[in-house]
């Protein structure tokens, strides 16, 4: 094949000192320093409409990335929902995923919950009811409420925090779990602080971190 | 070859003289009237479409209106002719098909537009709201199809409010980071009553962005400007988007700045200014290639840092503070991290750069430095006599016979390439290609499109490979039907060119489906079409077929027989380091 151009060759040239990391930021050469993944909440506020729960959730698988759950539901006002979506990624990609959410036109303002924020989850565990006295006993350790019972099972409905949901499963195991269902995280901040509020000018634009903040910690 | 003929519609022959004044402050009486009094408000003087089942109402009204309808071949066709004029003119351009197919053969454009952020409005027939998601015929969920490659879709939900929905959807296409919208539009909204008349074109409530930039991080920018030694200025697509193209000459001349532009940004910065090093990236200059890898601040502005141009991400600029300035927050440290994010609007930003900017950067040694590579690496191909006609060599005919304003289309693959790096871009708006996306078969109908949005006395010239032009060559029809003033210029090799490249270089010269050894006779199909027809097979055929093409009134269309062995050079593998281009296939 013809084409070919005049100039010195490859190893013939001037290199460059530097490099980057897979997240285009420039580091050191000795240090290959990626960034962990962590995991955070962010809430949306958005108009209330179809469609608008497949636009955000097709936008995180379009763009790769790790959401652990997603709910949604009706707010204060009538022509607004919330969407609060969990997600496991280093904090580029927080970054990343926020201000792509924020470009959807139904979407409002978008916010990364503080670590403080109050976030609860809601489980229902249908467990066999072979020992109803003890099953009621777990779901009092846990603050649950018996919702169904029949001779064969009992429903336990659970609300709290990620960690506690998964320890009340565990412990629920011992008499025979036939199905679980979890809604996902919801959250708000804390006191009068506003967990996504309407300011899209200013919500846009967040300087890249350059260092990841403290891990959050469920409370409860 | 400086008039351009008037488009005339078949499908709704109008005699101007006798032609009744219409009649603006008549009342919308319908959904389709009011979809088509959203159009006539925010403007549109050309649509792009197809007829069929569920549009039909739309074009009942448009039949009244001064809204010229070009009817093209194929839905692909329409949308890709919108999108060329949008560029071309600067605001939203308008295609139509409907529902079904109509909508799935719109997709290609719609996406091609999204990948390169060019304004356009697509309006689609859909079933009846009654029969939607039933499986109707031609039904399809034309929203959820194109809803990750839109700015922003919309389902027709009344005729009350479906004018609303267009002057948004058009106002939405144009404003902040301009991108594809799309109205669908079911029959019964389209055929239903309502005397409510359209909004002018707003954007919707919720959409906002950021004009000037953080003043901190701005007088930071400035600072880093000011302290660099090795400065570049990398000008994308969203230069010439924004209009900013006259403050970044002003910027880049002022402070002695070299310039590289990103394949969108051709035209941005005058390639025959001592301080443009052209285009870089996998088929960049190699001047460009060593600039941005050896810089030690990288001044760019709205481009969005795409693969084909960073190469791998480890390798790209790793010397360089990078201030990135772009309308879109989404684009800034998206792929290559902004050390200096100055998020706004182009001219808006480099204008107060310009203010805060207070010394040139002590760059004389680098600037020396760039003009070294440039007599190091320059663009010069051989052209041995005995060989067949070199396709840069055209380029280059073609180039000097025509004016500076005129418009560049293109197909993709070696041909585009040749066309980006043997055309010299002086002005913006004159280079028009599938650049995200690298749609085959975009430059014919965009050749169209751009031609109905240009000045009549600026040429258009579609530089196409052979089998770009098989795609959609049926265009030529809707060119021909409205006696449009284009050359069409293929540059025929037989091969899926640039594929062949990659097999040679990485696939051990297995010619897998990229070898066509036979194409029909371009030339003799043009004027089958009605075009006029011209064939190059040696070099003394070229002036004369360029000379001919170009004096004849109509479409032309050049089938140039160009040496089929030319791979094009430098090349940077994908994922490389663009400081290590091959210039020719042994150092690949």
């Amino acid at each position: 094949m013809t084409g070919e151009l005049e100039g010195p060759a490859p190893e013939k040239r001037q290199v460059p000192q530097g490099r980057r990391n897979a997240q285009g930021i420039r580091i050191d050469p000795e240090v290959e320093a990626e960034r962990e993944p962590r995991r955070t909440a962010i809430s949306a506020l958005v108009k209330h409409e179809p469609g608008v729960l497949a636009e955000a959730s097709g936008l995180f698988s379009r763009r790769q990335f790790n959401i652990e759950s997603l709910s949604v539901g009706p707010t204060e006002d009538p022509e607004r929902a919330r969407i609060t979506i969990v997600v496991e990624e280093p904090d580029p990609g927080i970054e990343q995923a926020k201000k792509q959410l924020r470009k959807l036109i139904s979407v409002i303002s978008v916010t990364e919950l503080p670590a403080d924020a109050m976030r609860r989850e809601l489980a229902l565990i249908k467990v066999n009811a072979t020992r109803p006295d003890q099953v009621a006993a777990v779901a009092d350790m846990y603050d649950g409420t018996t919702v169904d019972a029949s001779t064969e099972t009992a429903t336990i409905e659970i609300t709290g925090s990620r960690q506690k949901i998964d320890a009340a499963v565990e412990t629920f195991r011992q008499f025979g779990i036939r199905e679980v269902s979890r809604t996902g995280l919801t959250a708000l901040a804390r006191d009068t602080e506003d967990t996504a509020a309407e300011t899209p000018a200013e919500a846009q634009f967040d300087e890249p971190q350059t260092t990841p903040p403290e891990p959050t910690a469920d409370d409860d | 070859m400086s008039e351009r003929a008037t488009p005339i519609t078949r499908t709704e022959p109008r005699d101007e003289a006798s032609e009744e004044p219409t009649d603006d402050t008549a009342p919308v009486t319908s959904g389709a009237e009011a979809v088509v009094r959203a159009l006539e408000n925010a403007g549109v003087e050309y649509a792009f479409g197809v007829q069929g089942g569920a549009i039909m109402p739309v074009y009942d009204a448009l039949y009244d209106s001064d809204i010229t309808h070009v009817t093209m071949a194929h839905e692909q066709g329409a949308s890709h002719a919108a999108d060329a004029y949008g560029i071309v003119a600067g605001e939203p351009g308008v295609c139509l098909a409907t529902s079904g197919p109509g909508a799935t053969n719109l997709v290609t454009g719609i996406a091609d537009a999204d990948m390169d952020s060019d304004p356009m409005l697509a309006l689609t027939g859909q079933v009846p709201t009654d029969f939607v998601g039933n499986d109707a015929f031609q039904e399809t969920d034309t929203t959820g199809v194109t809803k990750p490659i839109t700015k922003n879709n919309t389902f027709a939900s009344g005729p009350d409010t479906v004018g609303t929905d267009v002057s948004e959807a058009f106002a939405l296409a144009a404003e902040g980071r301009p991108g594809p919208t799309l109205v669908d539009l079911p029959k019964d909204v389209t055929n239903g009553e309502t005397d409510r008349e359209p909004p002018e074109p707003r954007v919707p409530d919720t959409y906002d962005y950021q004009v000037e930039a953080d003043e901190e991080i701005l007088e930071a920018a400035a600072g880093r400007i000011e302290e660099s030694n090795r400065p570049v200025m990398l000008l994308g697509g969203g230069v010439i988007k924004a209009d900013a193209t006259e403050q970044c000459r002003e910027f880049a001349i002022e402070h002695e700045i070299p310039v590289i532009t990103t394949m969108p940004g051709l035209g941005a910065f005058p390639e025959d200014h001592e301080l443009s090093l052209e285009m870089a990236g996998m088929h960049g200059t190699g001047y460009a290639n060593m600039a941005i890898s050896m810089c030690d601040t990288l001044l760019g502005v709205g481009t969005r840092f795409d693969d084909r141009l960073t190469g791998g991400i480890p390798t790209f600029a790793p010397d360089a503070e990078v201030i990135h300035v772009d309308i879109d927050p989404a684009e800034v440290s998206k792929n290559i991290h902004a050390d200096y994010p100055l998020v706004g609007d182009a001219g808006a930003v480099i204008e107060q750069l310009s203010e805060a900017v207070g010394s040139s950067p002590k760059a004389t040694k680098w600037r020396a430095q760039c003009q070294q590579w440039k007599s190091e690496y320059p663009m010069e191909y051989k052209a041995p006599e005995d060989d067949p006609v070199k396709p840069q060599f055209i380029v280059e005919a073609l180039d000097e016979a025509t004016s500076d304003e005129a418009i560049v289309t293109t197909g993709v693959g070696q041909h585009q390439m040749w066309a980006c790096q043997y055309w010299t871009y002086t002005e913006p708006r004159t280079w028009i290609s599938s650049h995200g996306l690298g749609t085959m078969g975009y430059g014919v109908p965009a050749a169209i499109g751009a031609r109905l949005a240009a000045d009549d006395d600026q040429e258009i010239i579609c530089i196409d490979g052979d089998g770009s032009f098989l795609m959609t060559m049926q265009e030529l029809s809707v060119a021909v039907r409205e006696n449009m003033d284009i050359t069409f210029v293929v540059l025929n090799n037989e091969y899926i060119g640039m594929v062949r490249q990659w097999q040679d270089a990485f696939f051990e010269g297995r010619h897998a489906a990229s070898e066509y050894n036979w194409m029909p006779e371009f030339d003799k199909l043009a004027e089958a079409f009605g075009a006029k027809g011209f064939r190059v097979d040696d070099y003394e055929d070229v002036s004369e077929a360029i000379d001919g093409a170009l004096a004849y009134d109509g479409p032309a269309v050049i089938d140039a027989h160009i040496d089929p062995r030319e791979n094009v050079y430098p090349m940077v593998p994908s994922g490389g380091d663009n400081s290590q281009f091959a210039l020719s296939e042994d150092q690949l």
